[in-house]
């Protein structure tokens, strides 16, 4: 009884998937929409499949992971050690507070053009931008990690007669984890985003961003849709492995 | 005639109670405390008894909590002196429990890492640590998997294991913020009796505040009355019961006239304000 409950649990959230697929398969199968413009489930998902498997896609999704990752990973080697000197000093924190929020809320896109110059045509310049996004997210949210330190917990280490540094690395740093993942996540989130716009529009020949670019120019829409899922799954993916990184090293967030 | 008896009849002889022929352990001189909205301590004096448990009692707001940091360092005085044995505290061991102990352990140190950590501040090796914290447990008879994180504790299991990081480095005195005032009653009772079982097996001097007065006098041998701020000493009340005390302890005629007595200065205070 509990089983068959537990099973049915489980399948709860294929629901909505599955009502999806079916009124797309409703719509194509009736002609609801001129099925040049959108092809059946079965055409989509096998052109995936193909492009994924050995074909172009395949590439441009490896091209775009590889991107994304590489953004995040020189966002989060700059942005947490800064984080964490900013944050370690209220005062030092507060006098460069309007910068980090300033350029934090300004689109990266809005950036496209200054990193061009800078950069030039390329993967330096996708990247960079996609880096800068992100670290200020990180920068943010590592600051207010080590800011937020439960007050006792440090008193506690103090009263030990832990040193500052120790207090720092023992303490704050620890502290300011759960945060952090916070971070690494938003950011490298937001870094995918800026990949895939920087793909479509400066100068890409590969990537999941050129890719629906090319499908849509091109009028492959199974293509097109084929890209979008990839990036799609993509997104999900990366948000879930920082999710499962996150579990592994910081069980005991939230308890 | 009983020993305890005896030494209150000479104590009234002599106005010299047995206690104090040993030295005082800690000497407060002039200690000043003053917040933005209230003189908290004003010029206080007093002397910390070697060797006994103590408990810090008065109205809301008087700076029981105060006191014990501004001696164990967490708050610094505004003037004033505190010194141990004639030292200054940089130069004492201490142990001291915090009120919040899900904040005061380090969640991401399984507990017995938690107890270890002090030793490792000082420079302990990992096996010396090992063996210390392992001959720490079996000396308080403790039943708890330190292999667990304190998440999975249950509240007094997370306390004892605080006390237990406290005393880890032999303290020559242990401080206490009401440690079992988080903790449901049942908790509390079984907590009472593992603090006390901690005083027997190792004498160390230990402040306790405590917001509750049964709580203070069935473990303490002198409960410190303290007024309203800015703070002095109301009373300074003995109770010599032997130990280990038990629930038959509370239903004493000694036990019920020190609470009694207790209460009644305490009220008079509360009234004042």
């Amino acid at each position: 009884m509990t089983g068959r409950k537990e099973i049915a649990r489980a399948l709860l959230p294929l629901v909505g998937v599955v009502i999806l697929l079916a009124v797309w398969a409703l719509v194509n199968g009736l002609r609801l929409v001129d099925p040049v413009l959108l092809p059946s489930p079965a055409a989509t998902f096998r052109t995936l499949w193909e492009g994924m498997v050995g074909g172009k896609l395949g590439v441009d999704f490896v091209r775009t992971v590889v991107r994304t990752i590489s953004s995040t990973a020189i966002a989060a080697v700059i942005a947490i050690p800064l984080g964490i000197l900013l944050g370690s000093s209220e005062k030092l924190y507060r006098s460069v507070e309007f910068l980090i929020d300033f350029f934090r809320s300004t689109p990266a896109s809005a950036m496209f053009p200054l990193f061009l110059v800078l950069f030039g045509v390329g993967d330096r310049t996708k990247i960079s931008v996609a880096a800068f996004g992100a670290g200020l997210v990180i920068l943010f949210n590592v600051a207010y990690g080590v800011m937020n330190a439960r007050k006792t917990r440090l008193l506690a280490a103090k009263v030990m007669g832990a040193s500052r540094t120790r207090v720092l690395f023992d303490v704050m740093l620890l502290e300011s984890l759960p945060q952090t993942f916070v971070g690494l996540r938003n950011g490298v989130s937001l870094a995918l985003v800026i990949i895939v716009v920087a793909e479509m529009f400066i100068g890409s020949t590969d990537g999941l961003g050129q890719r629906v670019f090319e499908a849509q120019q091109l009028f492959d829409m199974p293509g097109m849709y084929a890209a979008i899922f990839a990036a799609g799954a993509l997104g999900y993916a990366l948000n879930l492995l920082f999710l499962l990184i996150e579990r592994r090293f910081v069980h005991w967030a939230g308890r | 005639m009983t020993s305890a008896a005896a030494s209150m009849a000479s104590g009234l002889v002599s106005g010299f109670d047995e206690s104090r022929r040993t030295a005082p352990h800690v000497t407060i001189r002039g200690l000043s405390k003053r917040y933005p909205d209230a003189v908290i301590y004003d010029n206080f004096d007093f002397d910390i008894p070697r060797g006994k448990l103590i408990s810090v009692f008065g109205p809301n707001g008087c700076g029981k909590s105060t006191l014990i940091n501004m001696i164990a360092g967490l708050v610094p005085a505004d003037a004033g002196e505190v010194l141990f044995d004639g030292r200054p505290l940089s130069r004492v061991k201490f142990g001291y429990v915090f009120q919040n102990y899900r904040e005061a352990l380090f969640p991401w140190l399984p507990a017995f890492d938690n107890i270890a950590y002090p030793l490792k501040l000082m420079g302990v090796p990992k096996a010396e640590r090992k063996r210390r914290v392992e001959r720490l447990v079996a000396h308080l008879g403790v039943k708890i998997d330190l292999a667990l994180y304190p998440y999975y504790l249950s509240g007094g299991q997370q306390q004892l294991v605080s006390i237990m990081r406290a005393l880890i480095v032999e303290p020559e005195i242990l401080f206490l913020d009401e440690p079992f005032s988080a903790l449901d009653y049942e908790m509390t009772l079984f907590m009472r009796e593992q603090l006390q079982r901690v005083f027997m097996e190792t004498r160390t001097t230990t402040v306790l505040v405590s917001h509750d007065l049964e709580e203070a006098v069935y473990l303490s041998d002198y409960v410190l009355l303290l007024s309203r701020h800015p703070a002095r000493v109301v009373e300074f009340v003995p109770y010599d019961a032997p130990r280990p005390r038990t629930d038959k302890t509370l239903t004493e005629s000694s036990f019920v006239a020190t609470k009694a007595h207790c209460l009644k200065l305490f009220q008079q205070e509360v009234r004042r304000g």
